[in-house]
């Protein structure tokens, strides 16, 4: 690999006085990827691809927006009425938030099933949840713009989060208002950090792909790679299969922008927004829902919060509560099951956040508040130790050259 | 031998044809896709349909006597609109045309000798000029006169002397009656 993969006369000479070619040869032609990937590790570049998307999408739209509370809900409308595919850039960011949160979803869990975040991926598991975090910021600010009713108080609803820190709760929520209640000045803010977070997230999609290219990817078996025939170039045995997948992907995001743009959204969002009237019954997006159920879970208001946040905080310290050193779910019997558990509180939870908090789905959303917390703090370090996992091939190619050679 | 079967590069001399077929088809499709999904984007630059539906200007001339001139506004632009003096129109229409830049027959730039009407940009690089007022100066040849590189129009809006190129543009305008225009 070196001046002589690149044959032409011009890409030489640029390549002698900047080696951009052999970088992106190194790292997305020749990167030696192990060579049982299945399409669960699809969902990595179509988080990539969706951020492109928001991207351009929100490039194009900021255009035609207008950061003022008197002007914000009519320049949307503008938008989509006037502006030339307007509607179709209008609903492709809308959904595309959707579609960014369930695409990351499938991600994080897919590297809690086959152990991506274990030893050496440590720092490349903190990077992405560092990402998780910087969307989830982004995508509560972008709600934020349109100025309806949902937007509103959704913004007082959770800045109002930061008034429950002792002491200077309150100063601390003035001061991300830039007044005393949301208003004009936090309008204007959040569309300048609704623009500037993406390009954080894309510095740190950097910094997450330069963590992977140094500890190469985990796959299904969770076993390291032994040499070269476990491995095919990543070009283009996956360029060819993230494509493949990006077609069904495009087929269901596009479904949800061509047919049911407002699936995902609320309603109340089509009302302006109103300071003198809350609606009745104020839900944030879907991928909050979750976290949403965990604070309405507790009946303290700084203990909610705190809680809250240490359900994301508490997968930074996951690769050192999981003592157990194999890595995929397929050989851990115990912790296979634990894992559909999760994921099945994770839902209960997403559920019970949409409902109102009472009677029944209080006492729901607790038990399942105490349960995703048992899972990490108990489950998940005994099962390390106690489980007896299933004994683990040599190697990726073993099993499939056995099987060649029976 | 589980590599064997794994597609392996086609060497030289050996027939390429058919996955040469498939790769030309898959990059083109994907080219033409590409293209086809940017062109809502491009497109969402060109003005809104709350800017087109301002592209056209009424005017009531009415006011405007002999030897005034107005200017309107239409798509954002200054719109001259001078009611000349018959000494004004006869001196437009004697010059020699043949020595000019851009030459034009004052007959072919007005519908109604009485009634001027420019666009009020100057088409060397889009300053306004100036002449609409009487304290104003007219350039040398009593028409418009542009600050900025110093171009001089005549009594019919015909660049006579400086950088522009053309004439001041008459923009598209009919007369809805004996009075009023709609410029657009």
């Amino acid at each position: 690999m070196s001046a002589s993969v690149h044959s032409h006369r011009v890409v030489r000479w640029i390549n002698d006085r900047l080696p951009i070619f052999t970088m992106v040869h190194h790292s997305a032609v020749e990167y030696p990827t192990p060579k049982n990937l299945n399409y669960w590790w699809n969902f990595g570049s179509l988080a990539g691809f969706i951020l492109a998307v928001m991207v351009l999408t929100g490039i194009f739209l900021a255009m035609n927006y207008t950061a003022h509370t008197a002007y914000a809900f009519d320049s949307v409308e503008r938008i989509m009425r006037d502006v030339n595919y307007g509607w179709l850039l209008r609903y492709l960011h809308m959904n595309g938030a959707s579609m960014f949160f369930l695409v990351v979803y499938i991600h994080i869990f897919r590297g809690l099933y086959y152990g991506s975040y274990k030893s050496p991926r440590e720092v490349l598991w903190w990077i992405g949840l560092l990402i998780f975090l910087t969307m989830m910021a982004t995508a509560f600010m972008g709600y934020v713009l349109p100025w309806g009713q949902m937007s509103f108080w959704g913004a007082t609803v959770i800045t109002n989060l930061f008034s429950a820190v002792p002491w200077v709760g309150q100063d601390v929520v003035t001061w991300l208002w830039g007044g005393f209640s949301v208003d004009n000045p936090t309008l204007n803010r959040f569309f300048s950090l609704h623009y500037l977070l993406p390009f954080i997230i894309l510095f740190l999609v950097i910094v997450h792909l330069w963590a992977l290219h140094t500890v190469k990817s985990n796959n299904p078996l969770g076993i390291d790679v032994r040499g070269s025939q476990d491995t095919i170039p990543f070009h283009p045995y996956y360029t060819i299969k993230d494509l493949y997948g990006m077609g069904p992907f495009l087929l269901f995001y596009l479904f949800f922008v061509f047919f049911a743009p407002n699936f995902f959204g609320e309603p109340d969002n089509y009302i302006p927004a109103n300071p003198m009237v809350t609606p009745p019954h104020i839900v944030p997006e879907w991928y909050f829902l979750p976290f949403y159920a965990i604070l309405r879970a507790v009946p303290d208001k700084l203990f909610g919060v705190v809680l809250m946040f240490s359900a994301i905080f508490i997968l930074f310290i996951l690769p050192w509560l999981d003592r157990s050193t194999v890595r995929s779910a397929h050989f851990r019997p115990i912790y296979k099951q634990l894992f559909w558990i999760f994921l099945l509180d994770c839902f209960v939870l997403g559920w019970i956040g949409a409902k109102p908090p009472e009677g029944a789905y209080l006492i729901i959303g607790r038990v399942a508040t105490i349960y995703y917390f048992v899972h990490f703090l108990i489950l998940t370090p005994l099962v390390g130790i106690f489980e007896k996992p299933r004994s683990l091939p040599e190697s990726i190619c073993t099993p499939v050259v056995k099987a060649a050679k029976i | 031998m589980a590599y064997a079967a794994l597609p392996t590069q086609v060497g030289p001399g050996e027939s390429q044809t058919r996955r040469d077929f498939l790769t030309y088809a898959t990059v083109t499709t994907g080219a033409a896709g590409t293209v086809l999904a940017l062109w809502p984007f491009i497109h969402s630059m060109n003005p809104a349909a709350d800017v087109l539906a301002l592209s056209s200007s009424e005017v009531d001339l009415t006011p405007v006597v002999p030897g005034q001139a107005i200017t309107v506004t239409w798509r954002g632009k200054p719109v001259f609109i001078r009611h000349r003096t018959p000494e004004e129109t006869q001196a437009a229409r004697d010059v020699d045309i043949s020595g000019l830049p851009d030459p034009q027959k004052d007959e072919d730039r007005v519908q109604n000798p009485e009634w001027l009407i420019l666009v009020g940009v100057c088409t060397h690089l889009g300053c306004v000029p100036l002449g609409q007022k009487q304290t104003d100066p007219h350039g040398d040849y009593n028409g418009w006169f542009c600050p900025c590189h110093g171009s001089h129009y005549d009594g019919s809006g015909r660049i006579r002397k400086g950088p522009a190129p053309f004439n001041l543009i008459v923009p598209p305008y009919t007369f809805t009656s004996k009075t009023t225009i709609k410029i657009g």
